[in-house]
């Protein structure tokens, strides 16, 4: 692998700038003439607009100007869409309401944007936003995603009745029901998924530029993907041609999904740029990062599960509701059924699985994806399901899994998945020996003495990742393809410069995708540079979310390499007079393998662009593109084991140790994987013992700030204990998996598994904080 | 933030001019007031700022009393090596405010003029049964904490200092809200020349109060066992999304156990 | 409006500024130093973090005028010269950033904590000193490990230094 090759722990090339202060993100961002803007957000969950009277804020010192929808409107920009189409069982498309960018007559959730103020400080834009007059008839309002649906309950859109969006369906219900109807045994539970805000520490930021001698935009934008935002913004919101609009997304500072949609904001900051005639910038403060970024999560599901007399599940049934908020997000659709019902057999061999699903809308923050999007919650289901039935079966959580493994690959599930590769055992035995799970019955009783109480939980996950065949989505609703692009640009002295459709928001590409050039050609890591995040430098792409960036992104990096190395190849063989097929690429050398004839590389790119001496009939230069579309999904599974203990007095659960034991295919910088997966557990656990978007009936958020959403701290975790045990993926040209996102998905259920062990409890709320596993114990008490 | 006139006070006398400034407050540490201005949920006129002036700053010990300037910072008070001797339980509660950075601006103060119902200083000083030293008089720590972000202080009286004798035995012991780290329930207890005093902050509905059924089980045996079997009642106590009053009694009951014991340790 | 003095990362700066304006405001927009961020408003989060006079502070949560007069080094100016400061040094050869949002907020605190513990840190106290710093991508794992890294590198340095003046 040599020490920045594949698999070696190469310390990142990005890091320099960020740990001197040298980062570049939207809020660094300044452009000549540049003004603040701050949006007027409605206070009500659910009110028609009577009237907006922005006289008194115009007049107010340093506003540019106060543009409402109406406005926006009249200038022909379009509502935002959901991009993946999902058609109920009945065969009728999914009912989507209207969503401005700026709220013209009806507001649907607290922080729904209003009126944009614009002004030379923000100080000054936020005075004039309080002095803009709204009058609002207030209506009743909505929350509870199984509330909404009830008959009765306050209509959101018009075009929704009862606010049900889509009634879908997976799987085949008959063959379902038969196996429950003649199972030896059934576990049920009512399985509840708490909803998350995402919390990137970047706040979500726009700086939309109109320049009006060019009659041209550019958008600065905190986005997981520029071009996706290009795209959506010129063909749905009639922002601009997209040869007339540039979006860069440069340094971002997180993004865990919440940054892949295109927000009411940055549409208004372009155009209120050309109303204006000034740049106009807007930053999230925090509070309204929580109001208004896509939340994650937040389903509940009824849930059954059969097996027959030797513990073998024979059959799996989930009714499930999914609150999706006040609108439907850029990918809401997808993520509770394509994302989610399609993992229920998990690592099982399941004969029979019927998913039903409901989407419900709610006056309540849109839901889309983060981190995991629908896997963690079918992971959740399915582990849960799995701890209570071997639970009520007598037998050993790990045995009980350990019997229903899929052993044989390709794998065929009844919910659409076919997984190509994989070992469930290698992980489920490296975490149970990591975790000395052996050892944990002597564990638990000396906490005993000590008065606290111990429990231990595992989850098997499996994912599906590098998403995704543009084929196979198209035929399930997306309005996209998710292939990837690469360019790989030989300078004329020999550096490198690799674009490509990924974007890196804390990822590490421009170390790991440097990584493959390295290897490639031997070059020293430092002469490649990862160009990435500007629609003007980079040809389309398709951006990073659902951990495609290794698997279908570097893909992409590799067959423009596979190009490259040809057209190299056959310029040297012809310099050095000798057969294409003799010549190799190693250490920065382009030679005549078994001979002493070589030529530097740099020679090599140089002849190139001289073109002084070329085979006949090649084009001078140095440079391929190639878009890579994945032929399948990756299937990245695993094993985690946590254990707790329980101060019962107080209710303070601790984790003592969590183990991750994980199959992700090839690794290209294990060094970057693991912190892929510390963050993701971090965040997983931060579901399962922290966090929750709580909003109280009347719709008002009351997790809307730091104060009150609790966000995982140090203090809050333990190292964790990670390892992999990998099975090379069979689908794409480096083996990898993807990794982004397996620690949310996880760890969830083993958290909670190991506190029902801990407490003797079949379930308990996520967040489990103090308060709800002292009450669980109270509970239990009297 | 709403516009605002800053003052940099050049002594106390200084500052309580310049409060007369429109609806001017004082600013100390600044780590409740700016975040609430930031917020405009405050909208002082003017700032005048006292955290420089050195009359205000630092901790003296002389023999069992300790006084403790108005703007000496809740780090200055937890490692201050005098203080850790004289009565440690202080100097580990100013340890467990906030967080480091929050510890090297906040004063002691700025907590208890604002007097936060979860916040950590009004329980230590109502159980130390301290003074409160202003520009115009000393006011008693029981008359002093007067409910929720209420204090006995009157427009233009300046906390300048806080003074206790040390008790013979004193802890403190905070369960933290797991996203704000304020106190969910924080029992301070003190075992003086007068008696038994449990103080308990972050519980009650208006603010920091003493807990006298416990008072009167410590009085009669200093020891967590006197607390076993201890209920006590929910009434009056805060419920909110973090916590119920239920099990803030819960914490109450379990904080103070824990708090003897480490009085006693 | 306030005349704002300081010294920042050496250089003795003036300027003028609204009374509301946050240290932090003053740092980025009249001084173009936008290492240092902003992630809360709440004063929790820690991605402002800079030292004034010495002590790690959250530069949201503080006037630009009540810290005229001041000296402040922010993660620009942490470093001596190209050198990378060792608690830079040791986020990046531990891998204790990924989006690097948190990050000057985090090694501007690290180097303040391992300054208060000169006889070395344990992770325990290293996570309870981060208790004002919040990181959403690396899960704390790597940040801590890079803080008892620098601790110790910057432990033996100081024993090097003390041997050499002896």
């Amino acid at each position: 692998m040599g020490i920045e090759g594949v698999g070696a722990r190469v310390a990142r090339k990005e890091d320099k700038r960020f740990i001197t202060g040298g980062g570049r993100y939207v809020d660094d961002m300044v452009v000549p003439g540049m003004k603040h803007a701050v949006f007027v957000r409605s206070p009500h969950a659910h009110a028609q607009i009577k009237k907006i009277d922005v006289k008194k804020a115009q007049a107010m010192p340093g506003v540019v100007g106060v543009l409402t929808g109406k406005e926006l409107k009249a200038d022909g920009i379009g509502n935002l869409i959901c991009g993946w189409m999902i058609h109920s069982k009945d065969g009728t498309p999914m009912k989507m309401g209207a969503w401005s960018p700026l709220a013209v007559d009806k507001v649907r959730y607290v922080g729904d944007a209003v009126v944009i103020v614009v002004a030379d400080t923000k100080g000054q834009a936020r005075d004039a936003a309080e002095a803009v007059e709204i009058t609002y008839k207030e209506l009743n309002a909505v929350v509870d995603a199984t509330k909404a649906i009830q008959s009765g309950a306050p209509q959101i859109h018009a075009e929704a009745e009862n606010n049900l969006i889509f009634d879908w369906e997976l799987g085949d219900g008959k063959a379902t029901d038969a196996a429950i109807k003649s199972a030896a045994h059934v576990t049920r539970m009512k399985i509840v998924n708490n909803r998350l805000v995402p919390n990137a520490m970047e706040p979500r930021a726009a700086l939309g530029h109109y320049d009006k001698a060019e009659d041209h935009y550019t958008c600065w934008t905190t986005s997981q993907n520029p071009h996706l935002a290009r795209l959506v913004m010129s063909a749905f919101y009639n922002v601009a041609p997209e040869n007339k609009l540039r979006v860069i997304a440069p340094d971002v500072g997180g993004g865990f999904g919440s940054k892949i949609y295109i927000y009411p904001e940055e549409i208004v900051c372009l155009w209120a740029s050309k109303k204006t005639g000034v740049p106009v910038k807007w930053v999230a403060d925090r509070t309204e990062s929580f109001l208004s970024d896509a939340h994650g999560r937040d389903h509940v599901s009824t849930v059954e599960m059969a097996f027959d007399k030797d513990n073998r599940i024979t059959a799996l049934k989930v009714d499930t509701i999914a609150n999706l908020g006040a609108y439907m997000s850029l990918f809401s659709s997808c993520v509770p059924t394509y994302l989610y019902a399609t993992l229920l057999s998990g690592q099982y061999n399941i004969p029979a699985i019927h998913a039903n699903v409901r989407t419900v809308y709610t006056n309540t923050a849109p839901v889309d994806a983060y981190r995991g999007a629908g896997r963690p919650e079918a992971t959740y289901v399915l582990e849960r399901m799995m701890e209570t039935a071997a639970r009520e079966l007598g037998v050993s959580p790990a045995e009980l899994r350990r019997r229903n493994f899929i052993t044989s690959f390709p794998h065929q599930t009844p919910v659409i998945m076919a997984y190509d590769a994989g070992d469930y055992n290698a992980s489920l035995d490296a975490a149970m020996k990591a975790a000395d799970y052996a050892g944990f019955t002597k564990r638990r009783a000396d906490a005993a003495k000590q008065g606290k109480l111990r429990g231990i939980g595992m989850s098997c996950y499996i994912e599906a990742c590098g998403l995704a065949p543009s084929s196979a989505v198209g035929s399930l609703g997306a309005g996209v393809g998710l292939w990837e692009s690469a360019e790989v640009r030989v300078n004329a002295a020999g550096t490198i410069e690799v674009l490509t459709g990924s974007h890196s928001h804390g990822q590490g590409h421009e170390t790991t995708f440097a990584q493959l050039v390295t290897q490639r050609f031997g070059v020293p890591i430092d002469s490649v540079s990862i160009v990435h995040g500007d629609t003007d430098k980079v040809q389309m792409g398709m951006g990073t979310y659902g951990s495609r960036s290794g698997a279908v992104g570097m893909s992409a990096v590799v067959k423009a390499l596979d190009k490259v190395e040809a057209k190299a190849k056959k310029i040297a063989a012809h310099l050095l007079e000798a057969d294409e097929g003799d010549i190799v690429i190693e250490n920065g050398e382009v030679k005549v393998a078994g001979t002493d004839k070589s030529l530097p590389w740099f020679q090599v790119a140089l002849a190139s662009y001289t073109a002084h001496n070329l085979p006949a009939g090649m084009e001078p230069g140095l440079k391929e593109t190639a878009f890579y579309d994945p032929s399948n999904f990756t299937f990245p599974a695993g094993c985690y084991i946590c254990e707790v203990e329980i101060d019962p007095e107080t209710g303070l659960t601790e984790i003592i140790q969590f183990v991750a034991a994980d199959d992700f295919g090839n690794i290209i910088n294990p060094m970057i994987v693991e912190g892929q997966v510390h963050g993701g557990i971090a965040q997983g656990v931060g579901q399962a013992l922290l966090e929750g978007a709580h909003y109280d009936a009347s719709g008002q958020l009351l997790t809307a700030s730091y104060m009150d959403y609790t966000m995982p701290r140090a203090a809050d975790l333990p190292s964790f204990k990670v390892s992999t045990s990998n099975t090379p993926c069979p689908g794409n040209p480096l083996g990898v998996k993807g990794c982004g996102e397996a620690g949310a998905i996880g760890s969830p259920p083993a958290v909670i598994n190991a506190i029902t062990d801990a407490l003797g409890v079949v379930d308990i709320a996520m967040p489990a904080s103090p308060a709800t596993v002292w009450s669980a114990i109270h509970a239990k008490k009297h | 933030m709403y516009s605002v006139n800053y003052h940099r006070a050049s002594s106390v006398a200084d500052a309580a001019k310049l409060l007369k400034n429109g609806d001017a407050k004082l600013l100390s540490g600044g780590m409740t007031l700016i975040p609430a201005m930031k917020t405009r949920l405050a909208s002082p006129s003017d700032l005048v700022d006292v955290s420089r002036l050195r009359d205000l700053q630092g901790v003296k010990v002389s023999g069992k009393t300790v006084t403790i300037g108005s703007a000496t910072t809740h780090y200055d008070v937890s490692t201050d090596e005098k203080l850790k001797k004289a009565c440690p339980a202080l100097a580990h509660m100013a340890s467990l405010i906030g967080d480091p950075a929050v510890r090297y601006k906040g004063t002691i103060g700025g907590s208890i003029a604002n007097n936060d119902p979860a916040a950590d200083y009004p329980a230590a000083l109502l159980a130390l049964g301290a003074t409160i030293i202003t520009n115009k008089r000393e006011i008693a720590a029981d008359k002093f904490f007067k409910g929720l972000f209420e204090t006995a202080l009157k427009d233009g009286e300046i906390v300048t200092a806080v003074s206790f004798t040390a008790p013979a035995k004193a802890a403190y012991q905070k369960f933290r809200n797991p996203a704000s780290r304020y106190a969910i329930v924080g029992v301070f207890v003190t075992k003086g020349k007068d008696g038994v005093r449990v103080a308990v902050t972050g519980a009650g509905e208006d603010g920091v109060f003493r807990a006298k059924e416990i008072e009167t089980a410590l009085a009669k045996n200093f020891d967590a066992a006197a607390l076993a079997g201890l209920k006590v009642s929910a009434k009056g106590l805060m419920s909110d999304i973090h916590a119920s009053a239920d099990y803030r009694a819960n914490l109450i009951a379990v904080m103070a156990k824990r708090a003897v014991a480490a009085a006693n340790a | 409006m306030s005349d704002v003095s300081l010294t920042v990362n050496g250089r003795r700066v003036s300027g003028s500024a609204e009374d509301r304006t946050l240290l932090v405001h003053f740092l980025r927009e009249h001084l173009g130093l936008t290492g240092t961020h902003v992630g809360c408003d709440t004063s929790q989060c820690g991605a402002c973090v800079v030292h004034v006079d010495g002590r790690a502070v959250k530069s949201c949560t503080m006037l630009a005028a009540q810290a005229s007069g001041s000296t402040i080094v922010t993660i620009e100016g942490l470093s001596d010269g190209a050198e990378l400061h060792p608690v830079q040094a040791a986020f990046k050869e531990h891998h204790g950033l990924q989006c690097g949002f948190c990050t000057p907020g985090m090694i501007m605190m690290a180097t303040d904590m391992i300054a208060r513990y000169p006889e070395g840190l344990d992770e325990a106290t290293v996570r309870a000193e981060l208790d004002g710093n919040i990181c959403r991508c690396t899960g704390y794992h790597n940040i801590v490990k890079a803080i008892l890294a620098a601790s110790e590198t910057m432990a033996k340095g100081a024993k090097g230094k003390a041997k050499q003046a002896a």
